[in-house]
């Protein structure tokens, strides 16, 4: 009987955040559905009521199937018969549940099927689900892949596929090959036009998420003899027309419930998607961001289980004659855990509203011209989406795996055993600051954004608003953070090596993290006092890890790089 | 070959999350403390009606239920499930009835919609647990009935196939059509809210409820799927003495607070002799009577 949406205020909050009446007009085109789906909002209000429904829906399939479920998905997991994946039957039963509620496809237009909900609610859900079973949301959250379909495909395939995705046929994005891993460019799959002008492709993928999905999105090479990036191209695998079988899953540390594959394709028919040699230049860079996002979910969803199992067990344990929780050293880790996953789901939903705007615009632009300002409005929010993804990305994952260690911190010798849930959630969380580019391949990302500006000029926006007198202390502390980070950045690009920006890249990511995070919450502090805690115990974390990295940076001579530098 | 399915349910209070001021002094259930909800194995019915309607294409499912205008409440939730509509059977004539007067409502309410195949029906509601209902209207219609039912699995040649749960096991039968069937708690779960089905029923509602709002009146005119039939005892033409408190032989005597103190059961064999010797026995010790 348990609620995972209704029983977290912080989902509300940021459901009704005041930039969404701006993303739902935008998403809804001004509700122009109403009259044409029985399903379709009639105005703003309704079209929030709707959203709050529906994820009182997810909230309880969450709580009361997938989250039963998940221990025994972990411990069966998956398995491989006549090259073909069976599910545990605990996923087979998430993913009933969710197809018969219609959680498949949920952003994608109604025309197509779906239920046209902006990112934001969608996100929503990715953070209920891996809540729930972070294993489990890699399966779901696969819809994802629509998005590109919808986004770069023709009208045909679109009308082919995405009704089918909505229904809730299941996607994979088959990318990383044995020898292609980060470096994406180095994919090898063939892809042959035949004479009659159709594809096949031959070859072998390797860690393929849900590799056997009904609907593949493949990166493959079509122009023989290139070796780069720019002789790639994007293709849909159906599974219905065979081709493409699982040669063997593999056998994972976490996110055990959703089955990772090595793939084989033989003369697989395929359909090309949008242009050729676009493949990785544009469209898997969309689908990447995509993803990235979908994962800074599953981490803030981790966060959450993870805090609730150490708050849950911190208050029934007791020693020394009280409840652990009582201890200041148990109770500073918990108050850390909580202000890391307040200040992770802050930054999550701000980056996903700048994807809801710019992805928005986008959409528009294919109806009708946009209009100077709404223009320059798209590209704005565009570039604050291309700056907050890999920070949300980086930032969120890595602090969802230290919650999933503090977590077993708490329950002491035995969180070490398999008899709780906090040793599932520390080794699902591995995972979320590796795959859909490390934290090293986000810091790249989010590096440009450091040195152009991007993060600095929000910051400074953002420190220009009002805030509540109570927090004047605090944003104090965050206008201090913001000037050695904007220091830090100059001393660190007025070396004028850009071999000494990468060195010390992570530290400046870091610093724009917790100087973003810690203002997002100061915001959502000022509409909301219950973030009042989070934002003052996020905020001193933030200050120390700020002031030690300029203290790093401050103290480092260019020439002692070579201390930390390696030959193969 | 398609179906006119009826499910028949019930809106109780949560009895399941009990807390100390559940009941009041007088030994009622408080309903101001405990959430309305849709009876749970009348959710097994649903789902077992939805698994038909999937089966056999153009089946319809309307819910049926008797109470106040609130419980239209739990044909929007069917409505979400996916049944096609319903009607809430709603007077203060049956204000207060048992089993039987309710029984007698229903029933009037089966025959006023006409067409059906199947009526289901959970095997009995959380609050009063007499499992009566669903067979009294078998009854009072002449129709067949089958108990315990855990699955309906198909039908072939105007017969229902259905397994049902019983004391040593499972057992399949077979029962033409039409039929009364009730459904255990052992049945499949119904499945979850459809997010679209949702956002398009949510408006959904009965006459009074949107008596005096202009916008669901003009919601209500312009969707007439979004209309819950509203019926009364005239609709339905009920013989009044039959209704309610007038219709229920069952007074309540006195209500007391039991703490069950037994831990053990005993077993009585279906045969007359030990049938009689616990009915003596029960008498005696004024359990009935």
């Amino acid at each position: 009987m348990a609620n995972f949406y209704t029983d977290n205020e912080a989902l509300k909050h940021y459901l009704s955040h005041p930039m969404m009446e701006k993303i739902v007009a935008l998403k809804e085109r001004d509700f122009a559905d109403a009259d044409k789906f029985d399903y379709a909002p009639q105005d703003y209000a309704d079209a929030q009521d709707s959203y709050d429904k529906v994820l009182e829906v997810v909230g309880e399939i969450c709580g009361d199937i997938i989250a039963e479920n998940a221990e025994e998905v972990d411990h069966t997991g998956p398995r491989v018969e006549n090259s073909r994946v069976i599910y545990a039957d605990g996923t087979a039963r998430n993913l009933d549940a969710c197809r018969k509620a219609g959680l498949m496809g949920m952003a994608m237009p109604r025309r197509l099927g779906g239920l046209n909900f902006p990112i934001t609610p969608y996100i929503m859900a990715a953070d209920i689900v891996s809540r729930a079973d972070a294993g489990f949301e890699n399966l779901w959250g696969l819809q994802d892949c629509a998005e590109t379909i919808y986004e770069f495909a023709d009208e045909e395939q679109k009308q082919k596929y995405i009704p089918r995705v909505c229904a809730g046929e299941t996607m994979s994005m088959d990318l990383t090959e044995p020898d292609a891993g980060s470096d994406l460019q180095s994919v090898m799959l063939k892809a042959t036009q035949k004479e009659d002008g159709s594809w096949v492709l031959n070859g072998v993928k390797r860690f393929i998420t849900n590799g056997d999905a009904d609907i593949h999105l493949v990166l493959a090479r079509s122009e023989e003899g290139t070796k780069d990036g720019r002789g790639l191209s994007m293709f849909i695998y159906d599974k219905r027309n065979g081709g493409v079988n699982v040669r063997r899953i593999e056998n994972k540390m976490g996110i055990k419930g959703s089955p990772t594959c090595e793939l084989t394709y033989k003369d697989a028919p395929a359909e090309l998607v949008g242009s050729r040699r676009m493949g990785l230049i544009k469209y898997v860079m969309a689908l990447m961001n995509g993803a990235r996002l979908g994962i800074a979910a599953q981490s803030v969803g981790l966060s959450e289980a993870a805090y609730r199992e150490a708050l849950g067990y911190a208050k029934e344990r007791t020693q020394f004659g009280k409840a652990i929780i009582e201890f200041p050293a148990v109770s500073e880790i918990l108050s850390v855990m909580k202000a890391k996953l307040d200040a992770s789901r802050a930054l999550l939903y701000a980056c996903s509203r700048f994807v809801d705007i710019y992805k928005a615009y986008d959409d528009i632009a294919k109806e009708r011209k946009l209009e100077l300002d709404e223009k320059k409005e798209a590209k704005e929010y565009s570039r604050l989406a291309d700056a907050f993804t890999p920070l949300a990305k980086g930032m969120t994952s890595e602090f969802c795996n230290q919650n999933a260690y503090d977590s077993i911190q708490i329950h002491g010798g035995s969180g070490f055993m398999k008899d709780y849930a906090c040793e599932r959630i520390y080794r699902d969380a591995r995972i979320t600051s590796i795959y859909e580019g490390t934290t090293q391949l986000q810091v790249v990302a989010a590096i440009r954004h450091v040195t152009t500006g991007t993060y600095l000029n929000w910051i400074k926006a953002e420190l220009a608003r009002e805030c509540k007198p109570e927090d004047q202390d605090v944003k104090g502390i965050l206008e201090l953070m913001s000037q050695q980070f904007a220091d830090a950045v100059e001393a660190v690009t007025g070396v004028g090596d850009t071999k000494y920006v990468d060195f010390m890249a992570r530290r400046l990511v870091e610093m724009a993290g917790y100087t973003v995070m810690g203002l997002l919450l100061l915001d959502d502090t000022t509409r909301n006092d219950a973030f009042r805690r989070s934002l003052r115990v996020f905020v001193k974390l933030g200050q120390a890890e700020v002031a030690k990295h300029a203290d790093f940076i401050a103290n480092f001579r260019p020439d002692q790089i070579g201390d930390y530098l390696y030959e193969a | 070959m398609s179906l006119n399915i009826i499910v028949l349910a019930k809106q109780v209070p949560d009895t399941r999350n009990v807390g100390k001021d559940a009941m009041k002094e007088d030994g009622t259930i408080n309903r101001a403390v405990l959430p309305a909800i849709f009876n749970p194995e009348d959710l097994n019915a649903l789902e077992q009606a939805l698994k038909l309607k999937e089966m056999y294409p153009g089946t319809k499912v309307t819910l049926l239920t008797m109470g106040p205008a609130r419980a239209a409440e739990i044909i929007r939730e069917g409505m979400y499930r996916g049944a096609d509509g319903g009607i809430v059977l709603s007077d203060r004539a049956f204000a207060g009835s048992d089993t039987l007067a309710t029984s007698y409502a229903l029933s009037a309410a089966v025959r006023k919609i006409g067409e059906y195949d199947l009526i289901i029906g959970g095997r009995q509601a959380i609050d009063g647990d007499t499992a009566q209902v669903g067979p009294q209207i078998a009854e009072k219609l002449g129709l067949p009935q089958v108990t315990y039912a855990e699955e309906i699995q198909e039908i072939i040649d105007g017969k229902v196939v259905i397994k049902r749960r019983i004391e040593s096991g499972v057992e399949t039968v077979k029962a033409p059509l039409p039929l009364v069937v009730t459904v255990n708690g052992s049945a499949d779960a119904c499945r979850p809210r459809n997010a679209r089905n949702l956002q398009k029923f949510k408006y959904a509602c009965v006459p009074s409820e949107a008596a005096g709002d202009a916008k669901k009146e003009e919601m209500l005119a312009k969707r007439p799927y979004l209309q819950i039939g509203e019926w009364s005892a005239q609709a339905v033409e009920a013989d009044l003495s039959q209704c309610g408190l007038s219709g229920s032989p069952t007074k309540v005597k006195q209500i007391e607070n039991v703490v069950f103190t037994a831990k053990d059961a005993r077993r009585v064999e279906n045969n007359d002799e030990e049938i009689e010797t616990l009915i003596k026995e029960l008498i005696a010790n004024h359990t009935i009577g």
